[in-house]
């Protein structure tokens, strides 16, 4: 036994004060000091101080603001519609490759890329495969007799375009996810399913499906928590345009903030969009437990 | 017949693999592949098949910017918000999965879940007071909202892995819980602490909104001044091909290291939340 035998109780909660001492400094605070700039009139100039203004910004973006309704419906359609896609998508995929088959590692990498790969560089790639004049976009689409499209310049296709982007990026995500679950699944169910002469369909169904689930669900949330979050790959290939028909609240706030520099309407917009996404993630998090339990 | 049948099961799955695979591969290889056309090859359609490959449009990058002392200013804020981040996020880690402080664990998870814009207008504003715009402190700081929960939650999953046991035997033997955390969590973890440290790299290399903020002309990272290769659009396509494949190659290298944990790394707060 030596010196330090005693030390042991006075320590535990120093392993956690810095991050908690981050959180405070980095998130806590900027949280509270956007709450009282909601309350005031400000363009961020450094000799104007911000104008009080009481609840006027609230009342604006609940009755007057038809942008950010606009953004609010625009990021509610790319948002469930690409991750309903991305996780039937992915969870087909991956029954497909859910068996032994050679270069599985670099298939697994391969499938990485996406994910991983820099948002910029992905969307300017996109953005000039998506280009009506000379993209590979139309070439390939006309390849298979259909009619050029205007993708990303025009009003109706612009969010289905994005969707594609996000699909193709997003998807091996869900499908990797759904991989490990279903490599990770017990062989027996499956032998006693054979015997009793079920099909392949209704094994998927039936066995995999309901044994996979958790983590599907698992997937989704990310999914759809990363989604809400979009930024970089719409502001690369459509600034939300055009006209405003791809701008998500992400971006609607971004461009009231540092375009417009309306910091105390930005600051209200923020906060609402703070418990907007705070309140849909803890739902879908009490749902899951509950579901659980 | 059988082993026909069993030979044309096996080429129709590899042939839909292929396909599958080449879906996700393409935009990697069209952007290699374009970097090497001249900017009018770049504007013909149909797209450009085969043409001489030429270096012009790295020439061009690497001669109209700075594009080596902006990879610097990307390696510095990456190296500094992952080493910054791995102080306050590895002591966190452990002491939510030994001690639990789920509170904590919570929090840390709630910054994930924040679009970054809620935190930029409240950092712009401080950060102008302070004097921290265009530095690389600020840049280090900002990215820590990323680095943070990302190791934090990978590692608690590493940690509550090891058996305590281990642990318990050298808290009785008279190591203190720092002891224990330096000299045997997390050597134990070290395969782990890796993984967390290149996905933190990873993302924080990728990042682009905060530095468009927050960075200016001494400290732009890759992103931002990809980005900017882009405003002049169609003038000065190849050079954006370039730009867009300098920037992805650490990151395909990086992928090949962590491949193993990847998903596992980025899931983990998905599954537990």
């Amino acid at each position: 036994m030596t010196r330090g035998g005693r030390q042991p109780h006075a320590a535990p909660w120093l392993f956690v004060l810095p991050a908690f001492a981050f959180l405070i400094a980095a998130v806590a605070f900027p949280v509270l000091y956007t709450g009282v700039l909601s309350f005031t009139r400000w363009s961020a100039s450094a000799t104007e101080p911000p104008v009080w203004i009481g609840l006027g910004n609230y009342a604006d973006v609940v009755f007057h603001d038809s942008g950010f309704r606009n953004s609010l419906l625009v990021t509610a359609y790319f948002t469930g519609v690409s991750v309903v896609i991305e996780v039937v998508l992915g969870v087909g995929l991956a029954q497909l490759l859910n068996r032994d088959f050679i270069g599985r590692g670099l298939v697994r990498t391969l499938l990485i890329l996406p994910v991983a790969g820099t948002p910029v560089a992905l969307g300017l790639v996109w953005r000039h495969m998506y280009n009506p004049s000379n993209g590979i976009m139309n070439w390939l689409v006309s390849g298979i007799g259909l009619r050029p499209q205007r993708w990303l310049s025009d009003v109706t296709t612009v969010l289905p375009s994005l969707i594609l982007f996000d699909v193709w990026q997003w998807t091996p995500l869900v499908m990797l996810i759904a991989l490990a679950a279903m490599v990770a699944l017990p062989p027996e169910p499956y032998e006693a399913a054979v015997i009793d002469g079920a099909n392949a369909l209704q094994i998927f169904f039936h066995l995999t499906l309901p044994l996979v689930r958790p983590a599907v669900a698992a997937a989704a949330m990310l999914r759809l928590m990363d989604s809400l979050k979009t930024f970089d790959q719409i502001y690369i290939t459509t600034q939300g345009g055009p006209g405003t028909a791809s701008q998500t609240l992400n971006l609607y706030v971004f461009e009231q903030a540092f375009r417009y520099l309306k910091f105390g309407y930005a600051s209200a917009l923020l906060l609402v969009l703070f418990v907007l996404i705070l309140a849909s993630n803890l739902i879908l998090v009490s749902l899951r437990r509950s579901e659980k339990a | 017949m059988k082993q026909l049948r069993a030979l044309g099961r096996g080429l129709a799955f590899y042939t839909g693999l292929f396909l599958v695979l080449g879906v996700f591969v393409f935009p990697f290889f069209w952007m290699a592949f374009n970097s090497f056309k001249t900017t009018e090859k770049l504007q013909e359609y149909p797209p450009v098949w085969v043409f001489t490959p030429t270096l012009s449009n790295f020439r061009e990058v690497f001669g109209q910017t700075p594009f080596i002392r902006y990879a610097l200013n990307s390696t510095i804020v990456a190296l500094g918000a992952v080493g910054l981040g791995m102080v306050l996020a590895l002591p966190a880690a452990y002491g939510i999965a030994r001690y639990g402080y789920r509170r904590l664990a919570v929090g840390i998870l709630v910054c994930r879940m924040i679009p970054g814009v809620c935190f930029l207008v409240p950092w712009f504003i401080v950060f102008r007071v302070l004097g921290l715009i265009d530095t690389y402190l600020g840049l280090v700081v900002a990215h820590l909202i990323i680095t943070v929960p990302l190791i934090t939650w990978i590692m608690i999953g590493f940690f509550e892995e090891l058996p305590a046991e281990l642990e318990e035997a050298a808290l009785i033997d008279g190591c203190s819980p720092w002891g224990v955390f330096l000299r045997i969590a997390l050597p134990l973890t070290r395969s782990g602490l890796a993984s967390a440290a290149i996905l933190a790299l990873i993302f924080t290399w990728n990042h682009f909104l905060f530095p468009l903020i927050l960075a200016g002309p001494k400290t732009k990272t890759l992103p931002v001044v990809v980005y900017s290769f882009m405003t002049f659009d169609e003038l000065n396509l190849g050079a954006v091909y370039a730009a867009a494949t300098l920037i992805t190659v650490p990151v395909v290298l990086m992928v090949l290291f962590v491949q193993r944990h990847f998903v596992r790394g980025l899931t983990i707060g998905g599954i537990k939340g």
